[in-house]
């Protein structure tokens, strides 16, 4: 037999809808990033740990968060990645344009790190350590791509 | 041998959507609850073990979205993707192995977010059946039709299970589905899939629950009225076509094994509550006659002698998949230490729970509780 003869395949298209209850914590932190471009964290209050995005509990010092603080919107790159190979974005289900700039980022106030894009290209420009700046998009829908990217700050 | 107690529970409200809370917000509530009623902070729960289910969840390794809220960091955790009284079963061979004094088990899970048909869909075999768009509910619809014909059995009789749990479930504050119907109610509610009408299937279900086990010496040294764990079973079956649906074997064999541990020759007599993972009230009668309990579940139930099986109102009246079978284990250690509330069996000393996963309960798991 040929090789196509033994390899028939069944085809199974999948198409899941989901609708994720984004909770008490989720929905203030994306309201205040909505509503005023601003980024909150939640502290503990024993090691004072401010979490970004905020959540229930240290899962350190298993406390309740119940301590709401600004954080950002300036930060320090702890990572950092040009992302150049093509692929389909699972959000819109086209190819994301590449390159662009992807960073583990410490926001200022902050003791856990965002991931977000980065409005840079070029690995010669970026180094851990460099600051940024988040940019917020004019049109704000409760979500994380509210904000657009962050910027590299000149130093 | 080490025994292993279980020192507290909780469980949520079972609700068609907590649109409201995070699944972490979800499962830190049952947590939080557990620890304030036993006394036991975070720090000395040793190990955890999760249950819950990708497909649902609509995220894999589903147990890591929750391991700050269930208190697992630095810790050894491990999820069961599997019905929620298995999780259960892997925290009691936690600590039986002697690694572990208090092992934390908790399952959540929220239909609301996805596709239930859908999810429910994916078990089954992508060659043959997928293509037929065969779900949970069509493969409980040929096994009820099965069930009835080879045991004589009519609409009447089987309805008569769904009359029981939603009056009984009128005394469960966590019930979701709670009411006086009647036999003709029951069978005048929309037809799902033929035999089952609506009030005979579960609902669809968000909830999470929690409980926290512990070895026989630390249980003795945090409560005087502690509630062993004496049996345990599980069995699984072949796959739903390759066996004879009316039978229950896997159920048999796995009871067979819990009875066996738990010393108990007369399971009639010597059970005094039955909690069951009935999510279709043919199921009741299958497992009823199953366990051992009463050779005719039809006259035990039509002459109201069947009220010490799911008090709670059971899965008919609130199921979230995987949390389902862990709250059968909490319900009957509810009636055990006496807080069961207006559900209460007075005098209940020796309880069973029922577990039940895969299509048509090709998985089974029975355990045995007991106050001393």
């Amino acid at each position: 037999m040929s090789r196509e003869e033994t390899t028939l395949r069944v085809p199974f298209l999948l198409d899941m809808e989901y609708r994720y209850a984004v909770g008490q914590y989720g929905r203030r932190f994306f309201t205040e990033l909505r509503d005023h471009a601003r980024l909150m964290g939640a502290r503990c209050p024993e090691c004072e740990r401010v979490y970004v995005p905020p959540r229930p509990v240290c899962g350190i010092c298993y406390r309740e968060l119940h301590e709401w603080v600004e954080v950002g919107p300036e930060g320090t790159i702890v990572g950092w990645t040009v992302v150049r190979l093509p692929f389909i974005d699972p959000m819109t289900g086209e190819q994301r344009p590449v390159p662009y700039g992807f960073a583990i980022i410490r926001l200022d106030g902050a003791s856990t790190s965002l991931y977000h894009f980065l409005d840079e290209t070029d690995e010669r420009k970026i180094r851990v350590g460099q600051r940024v700046r988040a940019v917020f998009r004019e049109k704000r829908e409760g979500s994380l791509r509210d904000i657009l990217h962050f910027r590299l700050l000149e130093e | 041998m080490r025994r292993v107690a279980i020192l507290g529970a909780a469980q949520t409200r079972f609700e068609a959507c907590k649109a409201s809370l995070a699944y972490n917000e979800l499962v830190y509530g049952v947590v939080r609850e557990v620890l304030d009623r036993t006394g036991v902070p975070m720090r000395e729960i040793e190990s955890m073990v999760t249950a819950s289910q990708d497909a649902y969840d609509g995220k894999t390794i589903s147990g890591m979205a929750i391991n700050e809220v269930v208190g697992a960091y630095l810790k050894s955790e491990a999820k069961v993707a599997a019905d929620g009284l298995q999780a259960l079963l892997y925290g009691v061979a936690r600590i039986l192995s002697g690694e572990f004094d208090l092992t934390l088990v908790v399952a959540h899970c929220k239909e609301s977010e996805g596709d239930p048909a859908a999810i429910t869909g994916l078990m089954f075999d992508p060659f043959v059946q997928r293509p037929l768009h065969l779900d949970e509910l069509t493969a409980a619809a040929l096994q009820a039709r099965r069930y009835c014909r080879k045991k004589g059995l009519t609409p009447e009789d089987v309805a008569l299970v769904s009359v029981k749990a939603h009056r009984q479930a009128l005394k469960n504050p966590y019930a979701q589905r709670a009411g006086t119907f009647s036999v003709s109610d029951v069978l005048a509610s929309p037809l799902l899939a033929d035999p089952i009408h609506e009030l005979e299937a579960a609902p669809r279900s968000d909830g999470a629950c929690a409980l926290l086990l512990a070895s026989e010496a630390r249980a003795r040294a945090l409560t005087d009225r502690p509630v062993f764990i004496v049996g345990v079973g599980n069995c699984t079956d072949a796959y739903w076509t390759e066996r004879d649906l009316a039978e229950a074997g896997a159920l048999q064999e796995a009871a067979r094994r819990a009875y066996a541990m738990a010393g108990i020759r007369e399971p009639a007599r010597e059970i005094h509550v039955a909690e069951i993972s009935a999510r279709y009230a043919h199921e009741e009668l299958m497992a009823i006659e199953a366990l051992g309990l009463h050779p005719n579940p039809v006259e035990l139930i039509a002459e109201g002698r069947a009220e010490f099986i799911n008090p709670s109102g059971g899965p008919l009246c609130g199921n979230p998949p995987t949390v389902s079978g862990l709250v059968r284990a909490i319900e009957a250690y509810a009636q055990l230490s006496g807080e069961a509330g207006a559900r209460q069996i007075e005098g209940a000393r020796t309880a069973l729970a029922h577990g039940a996963g895969g299509i048509c309960g090709q998985n089974q798991t029975v355990v045995i509780l007991r106050r001393e």
